[in-house]
This record gives structure tokens, sequence and C-alpha cells, in this order.
């Protein structure tokens, strides 16, 4: 039994006989441990936020979790000596107190990059989360940042098309993107699909979007509904001159599946297709490689992600899944409102936009990131805001989440009183209103409201829009907040 | 029909101030101003007609403004457009980009559809102001 319960004494330092004599050590005592060592600049850093079960030394779970998620096993192997074992041993280095939480831990942990496959995230995560979020003397586990040194970077081909190509094909700078999630998500045939597509786009939307499970039911099947869709995307961009896109989902059931799916979206002239994260990660590095070779910007649903990232002792952090979806290749990401009607914490989501769209991540630990993270020249990827945003809300979002990021607003276009098509134009005024006075140099947090009112006056859309939803909130404490300032900011 | 190209296509058209606080926003960032012409608003004709090069020198909105008023008067009837061009590394493109001048009448766009196989179309956007030449589109 590896006896992790019954003491702090973490055991001296062994000589090589006594280090390999079979039997059970402490991780710290196999060398997973070593509060000396200076990670390399080619290290992969990770930080797991630890609580440990009753009685076991912080210090001892750090090195297990280290041990776990390298060349441990439970008990001593001679094995090891045939290999350059101090080398691939990940070596906990750190371990602190999280501030505000008696029983948790912050374990910062350094690997060898010679434990990793060249450009693969199935490789990285099955060694980061791959055993180690099971093990037994933790009560809980979580990933909250990670550190990828430039060479690792470079192995990575990153987004297919990134911020900038895909403002430069959209011929549409200097303002948030415009998007809708058609609903309702399910039950709408092919024919009525489009009809909502066409009118939200002519309204002035720059996407449509299909929602996450959205595939090929009874009521719609794929072929359908990219055929109807490209009619309205064609005809809305006659209509106003200029480009506009239908997220078009391929997600599948096989790869073969989504490859044939994305195929069709491509021969129809589609700029955009769209993926959920629940195809995984190779599903997702393949169709990154997909739509580089098709100039097809590549859309990420987050489908799932809060089963594991929203509480903040067990699982992983959307800062992680952000870094990971950057090296592995998408274009959009769908990563949190602030103001809307799902979790997100303002410090924590501009945290994860900044992590998509910076050339470089200094140190932030309001934001939650805890390491500097140059990316190397990788493409940005464009954040999505969607889930409970409308109109009323413009000065809050461009504040909050800045220019590049798609602002998707489904009820808030569709659930307008007079229509689809007015629902959309509310929006768009709203928006160009936001950033022409914020470019003039208004102080639109305070004085949006006002800039709203002014605009909604030549505007009748909006005018409905705002007194149809103008004061809905959606207030509610955050559970993933940071470590580092003392409450969550009110949304 | 209004074309609704660049990023203030959906409100009223700007006046003169607001032009010129826009471009003072660009200078104010570092961004090199342009202005370019159009009779082709295609929403895939990427390259409209260069009106000087980029004012990367430049950096008061008054000289902005003479050159716009030059581009008014000589391209009366065609498009403009005000463009804010960042070179910061990683950006090199575009920040800002928006229409200040338009024809009287605006005809727009037809949607062709060729049927393919299946139930394919194979569509082209084609712009009804390109039925005549170069010069003769407007006016």
């Amino acid at each position: 039994m590896n006896d992790l319960q019954t003491t702090n004494d973490r055991g001296a330092p062994l000589d090589d006989i006594d280090r390999y004599r079979a039997g059970v050590l402490k991780y710290a005592q196999m060398g997973y441990w070593d509060p000396d060592y200076e990670p390399k600049d080619t290290d992969i850093l990770a930080l797991f936020r630890i609580t440990p079960q009753d009685g076991v030394d912080p210090v001892e779970a750090a090195a297990a979790v280290a041990g776990e998620s390298s060349t441990a096993t439970w008990t001593v192997v001679w094995t090891d000596r045939l290999t350059a074992a101090d080398t691939y041993r990940a070596k906990a280095f750190k371990v602190e107190p999280v501030p505000g939480s008696a029983d948790q831990f912050f374990a910062y942990i350094a690997y060898d990059l010679s434990l990793f496959e060249p450009g693969s995230i199935a490789n990285l995560t099955a060694s980061i989360i791959g055993n180690v979020f099971g093990f037994k003397p933790l009560k809980a586990l979580r990933l909250e940042d990670m550190r990828f040194p430039v060479a690792y970077v470079k192995t990575f081909d990153g987004p297919p098309t990134g911020i900038v190509v895909e403002r430069e094909r959209l011929d549409k700078f200097g303002r948030p993107l415009l998007g809708a999630t058609t609903k309702p998500k399910l039950g709408l045939s092919g024919r009525n699909y489009g009809r909502v597509v066409y009118e939200a786009l002519k309204g002035g939307l720059d996407f449509t979007k299909d929602d996450e499970n959205i595939n090929s039911q009874p009521f719609m099947h794929w072929r359908d509904r990219f055929l109807f869709c490209m009619e309205a995307v064609n005809r809305a961009s006659a209509a106003t001159g200029e480009v506009k896109g239908h997220y078009l989902n391929v997600t599948g059931a096989t790869m073969e599946d989504i490859y044939e799916r994305a195929e069709f979206a491509r021969d129809l002239g589609s700029a955009i297709v769209m993926i959920d994260l629940v195809i995984g990660y190779t599903a997702i590095q393949s169709m990154s490689k997909w739509a580089r070779r098709n100039d097809m910007i590549l859309h990420l649903h987050r489908a799932g992600h809060g089963t594991y990232t929203r509480q903040k002792e067990h699982g992983i952090s959307f800062r992680v899944i952000s870094k990971w979806m950057r090296l592995a290749g998408v274009d959009h990401i769908h990563a949190g409102t602030v103001v809307g009607k799902l979790e997100g914490d303002p410090n924590m989501v501009q945290g994860f936009y900044n992590v998509l769209r910076e050339p470089h991540n200094a140190v932030d630990l309001e934001r939650g990131i805890f390491f500097d993270q140059d990316w190397a020249g990788l493409r940005k990827v464009m954040p999505v805001a969607s889930g409970g945003i409308h109109a009323g809300q413009m000065h809050q979002l461009l504040t909050y989440l800045g220019e590049d990021v798609v602002l998707q607003f489904g009820g808030g276009t569709i659930g307008h009183p007079m229509g689809i098509q007015a629902g959309a134009t509310a929006n768009r005024v709203a928006l160009e209103a936001m950033v022409l006075a914020r470019n003039e140099g208004r102080d639109i947090w305070n004085e949006g409201p006002d800039i709203l009112a002014a605009a909604a006056r030549e505007c009748r859309p909006l005018r409905a829009a705002l007194d149809t939803w103008g004061e809905v909130t959606f207030e509610y404490t955050s559970t993933d907040t940071p470590d580092f300032v003392p409450t969550a900011t009110p949304a | 029909m209004r074309i609704t190209q660049g990023t203030f296509s959906f409100l009223p058209d700007l006046t003169d101030d607001q032009i010129r606080a826009q471009v003072e926003y660009c200078l104010d960032q570092g961004w090199a101003v342009s202005i370019e012409t159009t009779d082709d608003p295609h929403p895939r004709n990427t390259y409209w007609e260069m009106v000087g090069q980029p004012m990367f020198d430049l950096r008061d909105a008054a000289g902005v403004m003479l050159e716009l008023d030059a581009a008014r008067k000589t391209f009366p009837d065609q498009y403009i457009k005000v463009n804010g061009f960042d070179a910061t590394l990683g950006v090199e493109s575009l920040r800002l980009s928006f229409i200040v001048g338009r024809p009287a009448r605006e005809p727009g766009f037809a949607l062709v559809r060729e049927e393919a196989a299946g139930r394919t179309i194979r569509y082209t956007v084609r712009s009804y102001a390109t039925d005549h030449p170069e010069g003769e589109r407007y006016g």
C-alpha cells in the first residue's frame, strides 16, 4: 500500500539501490517532487488545483499527480532503469495554498517536452488528464492552466483562418460580427429553417448558425438543411451586397459522415462549417486540417464543456480548453458572454478571450492566467458570445468583450416583436451606433443607454427591442471565479 | 437598395464631422488612413481603386478630409470608403472600413441560379451596375 495518509514525512532521498528495490515508495521519494527544480523554457507546465483527502500531505498529493500523469505506476518497476527516467518523470516543483480555501492547493508541475508527440492534442491530454482525475488519494482535482513552450506550439497548425483572415474574407472590419442561432433549435423543416436564416441575414446579421444538436433528424435531414440554408445565404448576400454565412453543423456519427457533410457544404459554396466539441479532439484536428485544405472557416460549439469546466474544485478550466483549441486549430469558439444567461464571471471570461485572441499572454492572476504564454505567431481564434444577450446590453458587451468577437443574438433576433428582420436590424443598428460612439471618445459604459435611445429614435426596430428586453438581466453569482480577487464581480 | 458593406452602413449617412471623428480615432491608434472608390460594389470585389496610397505619415484629420473632398468631386457617382490600416505585428490589416459616399441610385444585385446535379444550385451574385462598362455605371 502506498501509504499517503499516515505522515508528512516524505522520506529521505534514496540512493539507486534503495530507489529501485521492489516494493512501494512515496511518489515524492520516487522523484516526482523536486522543490529545487528550475523549469526549462522547453518544459510544458501545468497548474493543478488539488484537494487532497483528509490527512494526505499536499506535497505528496502533488507528486502523485505528477507521477500518475507521467511515468509512474503504483509500485517501483526496475524497467525504469532502462530509460532516462529522470528526464521522463514529471516534477511537481511548487505547492501553494489556494487563497481563501484551506483544503485546496495549487500544484505546479513540469513535463519534459520529449514526453509528448508533436501536434497531437489527443496525446497531450491522454497524459495530462488521462488517469489522474480518478486518483483515490485526491478528493478533487482541477487543471487550471498550462504553459506550452514555443517549440511545442510550433508543432501545431493552429486556426485554419484566424481572426485577421476571416475579416479580410468577409470584408468586415471595425466592429464585432453579429450572429444568431436558428430557433426553435429542433423541429423546423429545412424550408422553414432557411426562412429564419434568410430573414436574419437580410435584416443585418453577418452569420446565422445551426445549433449544437442540429445534425440529421427526422424533421430535417442534413442535405435538405444545407440546400435551403445556402439559398437563404445567397439571397441575403444579393439583397445587401455583403458577404454572409451560415454555420452548417457537419457533426455526425463517424468521421466519414463529417467529411461527407463538410464536402457538401464546400461544394455549395458555404464560407463556414461548424463542429461540436463532443466529436473529440482528434476529429477536431482532422477537421482543422480539412478546413485549411478547403479555405473554410471552422466554427466550434463547446457542447458538453459545462460538465467539466464549471465547478471550481474538479475538472478542467475553460481557459485550458481554449488553449487546446487554439493549438488544435479552430476559428470560432463559444467562450462566454459575461452578461447573458450562461455561467461566466467577467474576469474569467476576459481571461478566456485573451488566451484566444492575444499574441502573448502575460501572467494575470485576476483573470486566472497563471503562466506567460507566447503563441509564436499562431493565428487568433474569434470568440463567440452566445446565450441570452440582447441589443440593450450592447455597451456592456462591447466594453467587456471588445471588437474581435461574434455576438450571437438568437432569441434577441428571432423573438423580436416586429419579426426576424427587424430583430436583426435592431442589433446591427445598436452595434454600429455603439462602435461609432466609442470611437468618438464617448464613455459608452455610462452613456450606453443614452446612445441606444438616441439610435432608437432613428430606428423603430431598435426602439421595440429596447422596449421588450431593455430591462432583462441575468444576475447570478458565478461558480467559476478568480482566486485572486476578493469576490465575484456581479455581471 | 442600400448596400450595407462597411462598419456604419446601418446608420444614417455620416456627416463630415462624424467622418472626421472616426478619422481622428484611426490616427490616434496609429493607423494609416486611406480612401478607395469603386463603381463595382460586388461583395467579393476586394480591390477598389485606391485614391493615392494609404497616408502613412499623415497625422492630421484635416488632410484626410481634403483628400475625401477631392475624391467626392472626382467620383460623384461612385462608392467611396475610408479605411484605417493597422501595421501592428499579427494584424497587418484593416481595422476600420466605412462607406462615406455612394451613388444616388443603387441598383443592387441579381442572384443568378444555375441548376446543377441533384437539387444543388450554383449561385452567382451579379451586380446590375456592371452591365455597363466602367465609368458609365451610375449617374
